[in-house]
């Protein structure tokens, strides 16, 4: 045996114990329990209410991925390109969000988007609205809070990408005649391709198992996949059902994963 | 040169704070021309060629193109090609796409980009690599694209920021041979930047040599090899022997020496390039008893490390036929050169 292997081993070992053998315990109650065989599976793919769920999250998933993509796109821009002073602040609007643990994240936008909550207070005292505005316990409100908790993550393969990028050509882009609109379209934007497309497995497949943020935010009344998983092992006892659902959604993001990886592989290197 | 000046700079000057990157460089090129900008790295050379293609400004002086001030004139309103160090193609797009990103900037029409990439894909030697992108190109055909980028748009000067550099020495004088074709078919001007000297020999119909962000001379390959405005020039531009002049007398360590042009200099120094001396035989011309300290075999010719008796080192080349083989370190040599092949520096 290679010795690099001998020292690598502990964290094998550690990673088996932790995660492969409870995984594989799952897997075995996903089939066992209450009854061998498919029909936890079967459950999960034929009633109407687990289907909305899962419906429901890769929805929100979605739009929660393209809206952290795209304002990480902007803030990644204005800290690797923007004036000294406005790349400073932007470092530390980025950095402060990870000191902040996601449960005060979460509840700092249900006080701040609640029914009596600063933001409809100050509707109201600019006479713009007369009743509250419902802006917590739906879909908005976990929009609002896992892209806030998930944008500092797209930026970093961004900001990657865009360090990465050859100065050169935009000047020669520039030298050219391409107005500014032109090279941030057609050489900007497609040679940062790279950096998006990591931005945006990484958001997405964060997205797809939150659990905080979409209880605290959603109330109860949008329950996304994770929630329902907590649910079926916390609240009800269904732990067979609960392990299908743990099992398709790994199964799902790891082939999303691969996938994307094999067809967008040649770009991201 | 040809006719009048197309471009011409007037006293440029380019600060960075303190340090002085360009001072007083005035030139005038002629429209056609091939000139070369030569220097060691951090000599001022690029930022020269970066004023002239409007992608850096300078901070005092003038430039002009045709007679019009473009001093103020952005890159993009001058029109000039530019062939930047490292090619700076659009690795997203293909050679064709490439080749087509000025044209369609310009908003030619479709068919006429399609016709002019075409050509110049012909012209530049990349058929058949039309779609593939700058990844899968060897660093060759690179440069092709970057080449035939630049030139797409027929622009009346082209610039070229060391092209050569990342290539290796036989692709190099391909790439050489190519792109005196292109100027000869061209009629284009072309300013070239380059630290290679033998490179600016072979190319240039002119070369401007710069150092410390002065100009230092600027004149036909000849004249600048032959007859060297200053000793930096000299020893810059290919090998060189200087050795010191008595104070009185005109000679070398008390040997009588034949002045170029009968001169009669006191002190100084004289100057002449390695392959204009021999080994004397017999009683010839200028001589000189030098001492062999090293012999360099260098496959057809040797080189040998001399020392004069006042202990100034100088070099020739010997054909090794020629080579007597007993040559050894500490031999006792003389050396012999026609005065007209010397000046003094």
């Amino acid at each position: 045996m290679r010795p690099f292997l001998v020292l690598i081993c502990p964290v094998l070992l550690l990673l088996g114990l932790s995660y492969l053998l409870p995984f594989l315990g799952i897997m075995r109650l996903s089939f066992t329990d209450p009854v061998p065989g498919l029909a936890q599976y079967r459950t999960v793919a034929e009633d109407p209410l687990i289907l909305s769920v899962i419906w429901r999250t890769l929805r929100i998933c979605a739009i929660v991925t393209a809206v952290s993509v795209a304002a990480a796109y902007v803030v990644t821009l204005l800290w690797v390109r923007g004036r000294p002073l406005t790349r400073s602040i932007v470092e530390l609007c980025i950095m402060i969000p990870f000191w902040i643990s996601v449960l005060s994240r979460a509840f700092g936008w249900l006080s701040f988007l609640s029914n009596r909550g600063l933001l409809n207070t100050w509707l109201k005292d600019a006479g713009l609205i007369e009743t509250s505005l419902q802006m917590t316990r739906n879909e908005f409100a976990i929009i609002v809070g896992m892209s806030h908790y998930l944008i500092p993550f797209a930026v970093f393969p961004l900001a990657t990408a865009m360090r990465n990028l050859d100065e050169r050509t935009l000047i020669a882009a520039e030298g050219m005649g391409a107005s500014r609109l032109r090279i941030f379209w057609q050489v900007f934007l497609p040679m940062t391709a790279s950096g998006i497309l990591g931005a945006t497995l990484l958001v997405f497949v964060f997205s797809v198992g939150f659990f905080v943020t979409p209880a605290l935010l959603g109330g109860g009344q949008s329950v996304m996949v994770a929630e329902l998983i907590y649910l079926w092992i916390f609240q009800t006892p269904k732990w067979g059902l609960a392990a299908a659902m743990s099992v398709i959604l790994m199964l799902g993001v790891g082939s999303i994963l691969v996938l994307l990886m094999r067809r967008y592989g040649r770009i991201a290197q | 040169m040809t006719g009048t000046a197309q471009i011409e700079a007037c006293s440029i000057d380019r600060k960075f704070g303190t340090f002085s990157a360009l001072s007083g460089v005035s030139l005038s090129l002629g429209e056609g021309e091939f000139l070369s900008l030569l220097g060691p790295s951090g000599s001022g050379k690029s930022t020269f060629l970066s004023i002239i293609g409007g992608y850096d400004a300078p901070t005092s002086g003038k430039l002009l193109f045709e007679g019009r001030d473009i001093t103020a004139t952005p890159a993009k309103e001058r029109g000039f090609g530019m062939v930047f160090q490292g090619y700076a193609l659009f690795p997203h797009l293909t050679v064709a796409e490439n080749i087509a990103f000025p044209l369609k900037v310009q908003k030619r029409p479709r068919a006429a980009i399609r016709d002019r990439v075409a050509e110049m894909v012909e012209m530049t030697g990349l058929s058949g690599h039309e779609k593939k992108k700058p990844a899968a190109l060897s660093g060759g055909q690179q440069q092709r694209v970057a080449l035939a980028r630049a030139l797409a748009y027929e622009p009346r000067v082209l610039l070229l920021d060391e092209p050569f550099s990342a290539l290796d020495r036989n692709l190099r004088t391909q790439m050489q041979e190519e792109l005196r074709r292109l100027h000869r078919d061209l009629g284009t001007t072309f300013v070239f930047v380059t630290h290679d000297q033998e490179e600016a020999l072979a190319l240039s119909s002119r070369i401007a040599i710069f150092n410390h962000g002065q100009l230092q001379q600027i004149g036909r390959p000849e004249e600048i090899y032959e007859a060297p405005a200053n000793r930096f020039t000299a020893e810059f531009l290919g090998d060189i022997n200087i050795l010191t002049l008595d104070s009185a007398g005109g000679g070398i360590c008390g040997t009588p020496i034949v002045l170029p042009g009968n001169a009669v200099p006191t002190g100084g120094h004289l100057a002449m390039r390695p392959e204009h001396m021999r080994l004397a035989a017999g009683s010839d011309g200028n001589q000189l008893p030098v001492r062999l300290r090293d012999r360099v075999y260098l496959g057809p010719k040797s080189r040998l490390m001399l020392e004069t008796r006042g202990g100034e080192e100088l070099m020739l080349y010997v054909e090794n036929d020629a080579l007597l083989p007993q040559l050894a370190a500490g031999s006792e040599l003389h050396v012999a050169w026609d005065a007209r092949h010397s000046f003094f520096l």
